[in-house]
Order: structure tokens, then C-alpha cells, then sequence
């Protein structure tokens, strides 16, 4: 015999309650917020014309030789201009340059919102115990959750995908940025502090110039989240790779859904090897020098 | 070199650790222990009713081990710490009552740091290292530059001005710490353990070369250590720090040979003495008399209130004369060219220097400022005495 939970409230009511007020909102500040996302929109669009209208082998070039000057190693120079490539040879050029500029777009959004709340939280601890759960939810809630309100806000399209993007890959910036900062030595900023140091100073002098590594990891780990949305981002219409795998699915496509995969993982490894000796550039940079 | 302008005045201080400090001050007033408050109120006592003065040009050196709140005492001048009570003064200024621009002000202008981990920014070139402090009070960089490259000159580090911290030695880092506080031409230099994190030959050359430039300059120096050689080595004046507590100021002969209490006199047991104590903080009373105007009489009088009575010729010492002699008074008088010549000593010699001349003499030494004025004398049993460790106290 099962015994059933007791239903002490009805959620019914609670529900309809959540639904009614997000219905008003929706209906009645729907088209401002629209409104006030259009500049977003525009950039997220001019990108990804940008990047469809210069030529193929301009891409892969800048691709190939931002890789060598970051990582100096030939091999993965190589294997950057191989895999760039391969996209090309597939034939989803324009979906992964799509996918490109949605990735950067989301990455530039969330790392202009995410420093500023990093360094807010680094300096207050309360900020810092009321942010740090909501990170934890933000991560941690499927981020199917993150789309329905997002498209009842903006109707499908890339707008909320963007969003829902932003949403799902701000926390690594948020939580380095704030750790960078608090592990900034302490004698080093009570030194600039001593030597009469506002604490916007000692902002720009040290901390965020010794936190840089700890933050560049976490524009690393923000960017390689916003590239592994893609695909649940293109459900709502987001266009790109991860079109590609939808229609891959819908049609029972393997081949499709494969390719496309794979060139999400290929990007995923560019950008990666990219960000990541960068961070390791900045790190010795700031140990032993140039 | 010490002049007698007061600097720094620490009155009173308290510093209490914890949720809120005001609340047990009556407790600490009352004289309740460290371990009590902590268990009870569960407060850190770091600072016990500290007074201090430190005089305009000397350096003061404050001394304690781990835990003895000492650097907390330091942070408390520049106020990166706030005390719980009391009040600090510099140049007769209530630092606790400064605005935050006046204390910024303060901060840029007159007192600068260095710290015992260097504390540089290792981003940054030596040069851009040293300019900071003049940078962030606001000085083109230009200007700065200039000034920043005079320091590193002084403190023997040019050639290395495009270099970055991690690229040399601790004491070289530890040079760019303190051509970073020389830069701002503050009045007075906080120096937290500074030659603490170095090697035991390169904390002696960087001592040699803090005193050799404050010789130059004339800093007002607090400077924090744990290091009894280092503190007696450095300081025109010591204060003892234990849990927070003041258990001693004084110069280094004074704290060696009159220790205050027990801990002190434990602090102080394993120093080489002969090497510290000057001949002069020893000098004990001596008459003065015109050779031509002496005979046995009116030494023997003269006796009663003195250890030993100079005799002087033109107001250069030419014999002495002790207790010991007094029963031979007679004796000597008799011909006074073959009473034996007073070897003098200058005021400022360590005991050590004055071993061989102890030994060659019956009578006391007589101490002189360096231009043949008697101040006074020593004799072997005030030696020994303060050589004896046991009879200290």
C-alpha cells in the first residue's frame, strides 16, 4: 500500500499564483523588455554577420596565427587550421561562425556583467553569502528552467537564447573574479593601503592586476559553458551547430548531428587552447617577469 | 643624533579583537588575563594599555616574539589598525581623529611602511615598484621617475630599474621595499620585521646600510622585530612587547642591565653583554680636582660621595684616585710625579674594548666624551657586576 504525501497546501494555487504575476509581467513590460534588448540583439546579429561575410580563410588565418601567438607550439597551430578546416569541409561554415558569434557575444556580456559582481562581492562579505547560493543555483538548476520564462518574455529567437546563455555561463567569471581578488596577498594591498591608496587604487593598482590569472581562468571556464549551450540554445532559436543537431535529431540524422558534434567539439578545443595559454602567459608574467 | 623632539606618542592603547570590543574593555581595564577574556568573552586582547614616546630622529625599536602584538602595535601608527581605546599622537596630531582624506594625506605624505615580505607588486618594474607611493599620491610619472631613480641609486640598486621583484634576491626586493618608502620622503619609516624573511649575512648588510642611511637622513624609524641582536644592534630605544603588554622601554644597556622583570632578564640572558653595554652607561661618579689644588685631605673628603676623584691638569685628566686608594692617601700625595696616569676610555666603547685596560690599571677608568672632558669612571667591579648574569636583578 502506498501511502500518498499529505497535501498540506495547494500548490495549485501557488502555481497559478507564479504563472499570473510572471503572465502580467510579461504582458504588460514584454515589449519594453524587447525594446530594451534590441542594442543586444544587434550586436549579437552585426557579429555573426561579420563573421559570415569575411572570407573563409580570413577566419581560419586570425584563427591559426592567434593560436600560434598564444601557444607557440606548431603542432596546435597546425591542428587549429586543420580543424577549422574540416568545418569547411563539412559545410556548416556558416552555422559554426553563427555558433562563433553567439559564444563571443554571450562571453563578452557575461565577463563585462560578472567582473563588476565579482569585485562587489570580493569586498563585502554579506554580498558575498547571499551571491555565492544563487551561483550555486544559477549552475546547478537545469537550464531547460531558464528557457521558459526567457521565451515567454521574447518569444523564441536569439534574444533569449543569448540570455539563457548569459544566465548559464556567468558564474565562473562571477566566483574567480571575487576569488582572484580575496586571494590577492594582504600585505600587498594593506602596502598600497599605507601609502594612501583610495580603494579605488588599490583596485586598479594590485588587486585586479594580481587576481588577472584567476579571472582569465574563469573567462575561459565562462566561455567553454556558453559554447556547450549551443545546442539546447538553438531549441529556441539560436540558429547555428546547434541547429544542426536539433535537425539531427528531428530527422533521426546521425550523420548530421555527428558532424556538427564534432565541430562544436573542434571550436571547444581552439578557443580553450587559446584562452588557457593566455592565462598561463599572464601567470608567469606576473612570477618571474617578462 | 637623538634629538629631544617628541614624534610619536602612543597613550594608552588598547586593542581588543572580536564581535564587540568596547563591550570587555571594562573587563581588560580590570586587569583580567588574556586566557580569562578569551574564554570568557571570547575576545583577542592584542594591545594592553601601550604608552610610548619615540623621539624625532631616533630609532625605536620594538621588540617581542610571536604573538606579542607587535606588529599589530606598528599598524596601529599609520592606522591600518584602529585601537579600541587610547590615543596615538605624531607631531602632537591625533591620528584617530583624522578625516579619511586627512589621513590619506598622512599616509601619502608622512609615514611610509616597509614590510616584512617585501609586500611589491609583481607586476610591476623595481623603478615603477619604487615610484608607487608618489603615483598613487598623484605625481606625474615623469617627475616620479626622476625621484624614484635618486632612491634607487641610495639604496644601491641602479642598473636594476627595469628588472621585475621576482627577478632578484629578497634583499635586493627588500631594497625596493625600502627605496619605496624613502620615495615619498616621509618623516617617519614603519618597518614591520623588514629583515626578518632574509638570509642571517644579508640582514646584516641591510642593517649596516639602514643605519648607514639613517645617519644621512634622520628618519624617525619604528622598527619591529624579534631579533634581540637586531633590536640592540638598531635602537636608540627598546620597548619589550609580551601578550600585548609593555613590560619595558629603555636604550639596550639600560634594558641588559636593569631589566624590568623576570621575562626581560630571561629576553635579555644569552646576549653578549661585553659587546652591548657601553662604558658610559657604567660611569659612575667621580670628583673633579686641579692636580695643583689636590693633597690627601681634601680627596679623603671628597671620597665620602665619590667612587674616585680625577685629579685634572688644565682640565685634562692626569691621575684618578679610588676608594681602594684611600687608605694610602698619604702615601701617594707624597710625590704626586709618581702617582700613576688615569687611563681614560671614551664614553662610547663596549665593555669588550675596555677589558685590556682594565687589566692594566689598579685604579678605576676614567671615561671621557671623546675630547678629553671626564664624565665619570669604571671600575672592574661595576664591570663584572654588569657582566654577571645572575646579579642582574
Amino acid at each position: 500500500m502506498t501511502a500518498d504525501f499529505p497535501e498540506l497546501i495547494d500548490t495549485r494555487a501557488l502555481r497559478i499564483a507564479i504563472d499570473d504575476s510572471f503572465n502580467l509581467i510579461v504582458a504588460n513590460y514584454g515589449e519594453a523588455l524587447e525594446i530594451a534588448f534590441l542594442p543586444v540583439l544587434r550586436v549579437l546579429t552585426a557579429m555573426e554577420q561579420f563573421l559570415q561575410w569575411l572570407p573563409w580563410y580570413v577566419v581560419l588565418l586570425v584563427l591559426t596565427g592567434l593560436t600560434y601567438v598564444m601557444v607557440r607550439n606548431l603542432s596546435a597551430t597546425v591542428g587549429t587550421a586543420v580543424m577549422m578546416f574540416l568545418i569547411g569541409v563539412i559545410g556548416i561554415w556558416d552555422a559554426a561562425m553563427a555558433t562563433i558569434a553567439l559564444m563571443l557575444t554571450a562571453t563578452i556580456l557575461a565577463v563585462l556583467l560578472g567582473i563588476p559582481i565579482g569585485i562587489a562581492m570580493s569586498r563585502s562579505n554579506p554580498m558575498q553569502s547571499v551571491t555565492l547560493p544563487v551561483l550555486d543555483i544559477m549552475q546547478t538548476m537545469p537550464i531547460f528552467v531558464y528557457l521558459i520564462p526567457f521565451v515567454m518574455l521574447f518569444g523564441p529567437g536569439k534574444i533569449p537564447a543569448l540570455l539563457a546563455t548569459i544566465v548559464f555561463a556567468i558564474p565562473p567569471v562571477i566566483r574567480l573574479t571575487n576569488l582572484g581578488i580575496r586571494q590577492v596577498d594582504a600585505e600587498v594591498t594593506e602596502a598600497m593601503t599605507s601609502f594612501g591608496a583610495t580603494s579605488r587604487q588599490r583596485l586598479f593598482i594590485a588587486q585586479i592586476p594580481l587576481a588577472l590569472p584567476t579571472i582569465m581562468a574563469g573567462i575561459n571556464q565562462t566561455t567553454m559553458m556558453a559554447l556547450s549551450m549551443v545546442v539546447i540554445a538553438s531549441m529556441i532559436g539560436a540558429g547555428g551547430l546547434g541547429y544542426q543537431v536539433l535537425q539531427g535529431i528531428q530527422r533521426l540524422e546521425v550523420s548530421r548531428g555527428l558532424l556538427a558534434g564534432l565541430a562544436i567539439v573542434f571550436l571547444a578545443i581552439i578557443f580553450d587552447r587559446i584562452a588557457q595559454a593566455y592565462g598561463r602567459r599572464m601567470q608567469q608574467h606576473l612570477h618571474i617577469g617578462d | 643624533m637623538t634629538g629631544n623632539e617628541m614624534k610619536i606618542r602612543v597613550e594608552n592603547v588598547y586593542k581588543v579583537f572580536g564581535d564587540n570590543p568596547a563591550s570587555v574593555m571594562d573587563t581588560v581595564r580590570a586587569g583580567a588575563s588574556k586566557s580569562e577574556i578569551l574564554e570568557k568573552t571570547s575576545h583577542v586582547v592584542g594591545i594592553r594599555d601601550v604608552s610610548l614616546d619615540i623621539r624625532a630622529g631616533e630609532t625605536f625599536v620594538i621588540m617581542g616574539l610571536s604573538g606579542s602584538g607587535k606588529s599589530t602595535l606598528i599598524r596601529h601608527f599609520n592606522r591600518l589598525i584602529e585601537p579600541t581605546a587610547g590615543r596615538i599622537l605624531v607631531d602632537g596630531v591625533d591620528v584617530l581623529k583624522m578625516s579619511e582624506v586627512e589621513l590619506r594625506d598622512f599616509r601619502r605624505n608622512k609615514i611610509s611602511m616597509v614590510f616584512q615580505r617585501f609586500a611589491l607588486l609583481p607586476h610591476k618594474t623595481v623603478l615603477d615598484n619604487v615610484i608607487c607611493g608618489l603615483t598613487i599620491a598623484g605625481m606625474s610619472r615623469s617627475e616620479a621617475r626622476e625621484q624614484g631613480m635618486r632612491q634607487i641609486e641610495l639604496v644601491g640598486l641602479d642598473g636594476f630599474e627595469h628588472r621585475y621583484p621576482k627577478q632578484l634576491s629578497g634583499g635586493m626586493q627588500q631594497r625596493v621595499g625600502l627605496a619605496r618608502a624613502l620615495a615619498t620622503d616621509a618623516e617617519i619609516l614603519l618597518m614591520d620585521e623588514a629583515f626578518s624573511a632574509l638570509d642571517p649575512l644579508i640582514r646584516n648588510d641591510m642593517q649596516a646600510q639602514l643605519k648607514e642611511l639613517q645617519a644621512r637622513l634622520h628618519k624617525t624609524i619604528v622598527f619591529i622585530t624579534h631579533d634581540l641582536d637586531e633590536a640592540l644592534r638598531l635602537g636608540d630605544h627598546i620597548a619589550i612587547l609580551k601578550d600585548g603588554e609593555l613590560r619595558q622601554a629603555g636604550t639596550g644597556p639600560d634594558i641588559l642591565i636593569n631589566p624590568a622583570d623576570e621575562y626581560v632578564a630571561r629576553f635579555v640572558n644569552d646576549v653578549n653583554r661585553a659587546r652591548v653595554v657601553t662604558v658610559g652607561s657604567l660611569a659612575e661618579k667621580a670628583g673633579l680636582m686641579p692636580l695643583s689644588d689636590a693633597n690627601a685631605a681634601n680627596c679623603d673628603a671628597l671620597l665620602d660621595d665619590n667612587e674616585a676623584i680625577i685629579l685634572t691638569d688644565d682640565g685634562k685628566p692626569c691621575h684618578v684616585v679610588g676608594r681602594g686608594d684611600r687608605h694610602k692617601l698619604d702615601d701617594l700625595f707624597r710625590d704626586k710625579t709618581v702617582m700613576p696616569a688615569a687611563v681614560c676610555i671614551d664614553r662610547g666603547m663596549v665593555l669588550e674594548d675596555g677589558f685590556s685596560l682594565l687589566a692594566g690599571t689598579q685604579n678605576p677608568l676614567v671615561i671621557t666624551n671623546g675630547s678629553d672632558v671626564p664624565l665619570g669612571v669604571v671600575t672592574r667591579q661595576r664591570v663584572l657586576h654588569a657582566l654577571a648574569r645572575d646579579a642582574v636583578r
